[in-house]
Formats: C-alpha cells, structure tokens, sequence
C-alpha cells in the first residue's frame, strides 16, 4: 500500500485520483474486513464526496495540503458531527455528536477523507480491544491474535491496508502498544500539544490523541495536522509547533540515546529483548551515543497508575445517567434507580471494574491513602525521567513487555494491565512516547521500540525514528492476508 | 495505605458509584479488586514523605479568557440525542415524592 506522502505525490503527478484511492480503500475494506473487524462505522458517502473535491480542487490547480485526499480510519472517541461516536459501548450505541472535535476540524480543513470510525476497548479501557460491547478487533499478522488496544481498530486498519492513517488515544498506552502490536508507526504526543476537545474523556491529566501511520513521515504529517494550542481545551499548551518533516531526514550523529535499565525485565518475550537489542545497535550505527539510565519509580509508576486513571475515570462517566444522551433502562420508578440501571446495563466488566476502583480510591478515608499517595509516586515517575533526560536526548525501549497474545489469553486483569508496563509511565510523566516496527519473531509477530522524549521534542523522536526506519527493513513487510 | 485485607463495603461502594450491579457481579469485582489493590500495596515500599502530588503532568494555572457571549449549539441540536424529552426539557422520571 502507498504511504501518505507517496499518495500525495501521485495525486500530484497525476499517477492516480482520489476517487480511484478512496474507492480502492472501501473496496479493499469491503474485502478484508470481514475478517480483522477494524471498523465500527463506515462513512462511504461522505468519503466519495470528500474525495471529489480534493480532486476539484486538483484541477483548479489549487495548492493540495499534504493531507488532501488521504483516507484515514478514526478512533470511535473522537466526537465527528453527525456519525455516530460509541466508545465501544453499548450506553453510547446511538450517540450522534453535533459537533467536531478539534481534531476533525483540522483534518477536515487539510482535505483528509475519513473513511469510517474504529473499534476500541470500551471507552478505551484495555489493552486488546477485546473490551469492545460489539466485537473484538482481530491481528492482520494473525486473525488469532489481539491487535493490542485500547486503539486496536487504527492499529489493525493501518497495518491491514484499511486506510493510509488513523487517529487514536492514548490514556496509559492504547497507541504505543497497538502500533507495536500490528507492526505500525504510532505517536502519543506531549499532554497538551494536541487538542482534546471533543475526545470523550477517560482519565483526563493522562489522555492525549495521535496518529497511527505505516511509516515515520506519515505519522509526522498527521501529527502536523492536528498539533497545536486550542482556546477550547485549557490544557492544550499555547507554543509554536516546529515543522515535523523537515525534521526527519536530519540524521542522528552525536544524539545521546538513554537506555533504562528497568525496562528490560525478567519474564519478557525474549524476542523483544532481541530485537530492541540489536534496534539499539543501529542507532550505534547511525551515530547515536547510548547511556545507561535508571527510572526507579518504573516499578511503581503502574500501581500509581491503577488508582489515578480508575479515579479519573470514575469521574468522568459520571456524565453518563441517561439523561442528556446515550442508553437509559427502562422501567426506573424514581430517578436514582434509573441512573443506577442505566449504568449497571449500559457498561461492560472492564468499565465497571474501573468505576468501583476509582470510586473506592476517592471515597472518604481512602483519598490520601490511596489517590494522595499515588500523585506523590506520579511526581517521583516525573523527576525519574527529568534526571534521565540529563544525560540522554531520547529513551530507547521496548513499547510492550510482549507481542500479541492470542484472543480469550488474558482473563485476569491484572496481567491485561501489566501490557502497559511500559508504556504507562510516559503518561504519568506527559512526555512524547513513539513506537515503531524493530523487528518480527521467529512466528511473524511484530515487535515494537519505543522512543521516549523530552516534553514537546517530538522533531526529536521523529528523526531519530525515521533514521533507525531508513535503516532497517521493517517497516516494508505487510500482512499477508488471505 | 489501608490494609488490603480490609474487605471492601461494596454495596456502598455501588451506591456511590450509581452501579445496580447483581449478586454475582459484586462478587466477581469484590475478588478483583482485592487482587488488584492487594498489586497496588507494593506502593507502600516507597518513601513519599515529603514529595509533592502531581495531579497534571505539564504545570498550567488559571487559563483565563475574556468573559464573552459567543454563539453555542441550538437547544434542538443538543436535545437530540437524548433518551426522552418534552418541549426544550430533559425529561426523567419523577425525583420528588408526592
């Protein structure tokens, strides 16, 4: 399949149409997604339409965005006006936003085609999209397998061919470890250089949207698309965004990479520990420096974790009573049992799980025990990587502990929760997080690295991923799907 | 931090938390949160006397605007997704008693 910056070319020269791409996508869709489930919603029309007029604009001979006319696949909680946003679950089933999130004014303004909205783990809580109230989401690499999650539809409607790009989130790792999952590009970017307005909310200090691409250059231009303060979301940040391109391609002499000892744990697939191993040979290779670093709160950072987000959350979908939107149960006869059904029927396991949690840590006489005491082991997460940050310019590490796991394998939560391992305390830190394909295992399964970056230094983390991605031959193995 | 062995009232947990959850699911998330909180203990091993809580990773204070009327969605428009309503009301079944 062609990559962003190739189907912008071809466009250009007139090689192809949008309208023969987007029709090739929902035609490849039509064909294989019957079997991966990538997509939740289609929005066949309005993707023909958006089609056209980048084409229109084609012959006008107007100046095409980098983006116009790509097909892209959305993460279901990303608010679009008038398609219907679930979250994977069954209290949003027929929720009509009736507005954009700032994320999809902007693609929609750089003529990007939205072919459908992608299943998630239900209101992006898990690590498999198995948490999905529709279906689970199935690995391209092999249909046994999870794509990883929370964003498993991007992820496996990338690595499938099911679109050019996608959007996702990422809360604790449900971007990072679902591209290394399906052997793609994915990038969660610093708290605050992207909007969240119109993202339903899950734990809100640690959410945060990105892109999903086959290669490095393609995740770059979506994430140039979308960076960038908003006046709606007060938490977005108001500084410049650099040119994210323009800094691939600048190579990577003399750039320090850390090395956190704690992230190379015993009882990890042994296949990652190679494959990261010898990722970190190459950058060697291309001229970087490699230290040892220590982050000694790594340990605790996904217990801190398990009680913020869960409090957060508890929290956040509060919202949802059957009231102003989404499923109400009937037959309430006053209104605290009517919320109380509506909740009970209209969430799944995983959701309620983390409702009780939540409320539990932020019940009175367990606040400071538990949530107090998990914001001081944030801050302790935070210091880890800022004295990191000292002696190196990047980490580099794997993004997951292991590579896909078979559907129905992991029953137990916890060991569902130790996945993000990982991934988990870049977001308790805010920082830029990117995983990139580094290798396959000995079955096939891909392997992802994780590059870990000083706050808003994504040009950092894109440049020393496109170097390693020149350099190796990853990222130009596909799927083969029947 | 609390004993993990301390067994969770999670009836009145539910009640806060506006959950109807049944008989087997209470039992179910009872078991699980005891393994989960019982992981979370470990957080005890760790020295935070002192350490100051972080709620938001990228410190910002008091994003303020200028106080102005600007245009918002049509009541209809925001009205539309929801499960019942009468006239521009949210409707729900009675809170009062008669």
């Amino acid at each position: 399949m062609p990559t962003i910056a190739e189907l912008g070319a071809r466009y250009r020269s007139g090689e192809t149409t949008p309208t023969q791409v987007v029709e090739s996508y929902l035609q490849r869709i039509e064909t294989l997604d019957p079997q991966v489930r990538a997509y939740l919603t289609l929005t066949r029309e309005s993707a023909r339409a958006r089609a056209e007029a980048t084409e229109k604009r084609l012959k006008a001979g107007k100046p095409l965005s980098p983006l116009d006319g790509v097909p892209l696949a959305i993460k279901d909680v990303i608010c679009t006006k008038g398609v219907r946003t679930t979250c994977s679950s069954k209290i949003l089933e027929n929720f009509v936003p009736p507005y954009d999130a700032t994320v999809m004014v902007r693609l929609n303004a750089a003529g990007a085609v939205m072919l459908g909205k992608t299943n998630m783990d239900e209101f992006a809580m898990g690590s498999s999209t198995e948490n999905s109230a529709f279906f689970p989401t199935r690995n391209p690499w092999d249909l046994a397998r999870v794509p990883g999650g929370s964003s498993g539809g991007s992820a496996a409607a990338v690595a499938a061919g099911l679109a050019a790009g996608a959007l996702g989130s990422d809360t604790g790792g449900s971007i990072r470890q679902p591209a290394a999952f399906c052997g793609t590009v994915g990038v969660k970017p610093t708290y605050g250089r992207v909007s969240r307005y119109g993202l339903v909310a899950f734990a809100s200090s640690l959410d945060q949207i990105g892109p999903f691409a086959a290669d490095v250059r393609g995740a770059a231009l979506l994430l140039q698309a979308i960076a960038g303060h908003d006046p709606l979301d007060s938490t977005s940040t108001d500084i410049p965004v650099p040119d994210y391109p323009a800094a691939l391609g600048q190579g990577i002499q003399g750039l320090r990479v850390g090395i956190p000892s704690e992230y190379f744990i015993e009882g990890m697939d042994p296949g990652v520990e190679k494959a990261v191993g010898a990722a970190i040979e190459v950058l060697k290779g291309l001229g970087a420096k490699t230290e040892k670093v220590s982050l000694p709160a790594t340990n605790y950072a996904l217990a801190a974790y398990y009680l913020i987000a869960p409090a957060e959350a508890s929290s956040n979908l509060a919202r949802y009573d059957g009231v102003k939107y989404g499923y109400r149960a009937a037959g309430g006869k006053d209104l605290i049992q009517m919320y109380g059904r509506t909740r009970a029927e209209g969430f799944g396991p995983e959701v309620k799980r983390r409702i009780m949690l939540g409320t539990y840590a932020l019940s009175a006489g367990y606040y400071e025990a538990y949530y107090g005491k998990a914001q001081r082991v944030r801050t302790l997460v935070r210091r880890d990587f800022q004295q990191a940050f000292e002696r190196g310019d990047v980490l580099a590490c794997p993004t997951a502990p292991n590579v896909a796991f078979k559907l129905g394998e992991k029953e137990d939560p916890l060991q569902m929760y130790l996945c993000d391992v990982f991934t988990i305390p870049v977001n308790l830190a805010g920082l830029p997080g990117l995983s990139l394909p580094c290798g396959f295992t000995q079955s096939g399964l891909p392997i992802g690295l994780q590059l870990i970056g000083k706050p808003f230094d994504e040009s950092t983390l894109l440049s020393a991923a496109y170097a390693y991605e020149q350099a190796t031959p990853w990222h130009a193995r596909a799927p083969a799907l029947p | 931090m609390p004993d993990p062995r301390t067994k969770i009232d999670i009836e009145h947990v539910a009640r806060l938390a506006r959950l109807d959850l049944s008989e087997p699911e209470k039992e179910r998330i009872r078991s699980q949160l005891d393994a989960i909180l019982t992981y979370i203990d470990k957080l005890r091993q760790l020295d935070t006397e002192g350490v100051e809580p972080t709620s938001h990773a990228i410190p910002m204070v008091n994003v303020m605007r200028e106080d102005e009327v600007r245009p918002c969605l049509p009541a209809g428009e925001m009205l539309a997704n929801a499960p019942e309503r009468e006239r521009e009301f949210f409707r729900v079944p009675k809170i009062i008693e008669e």
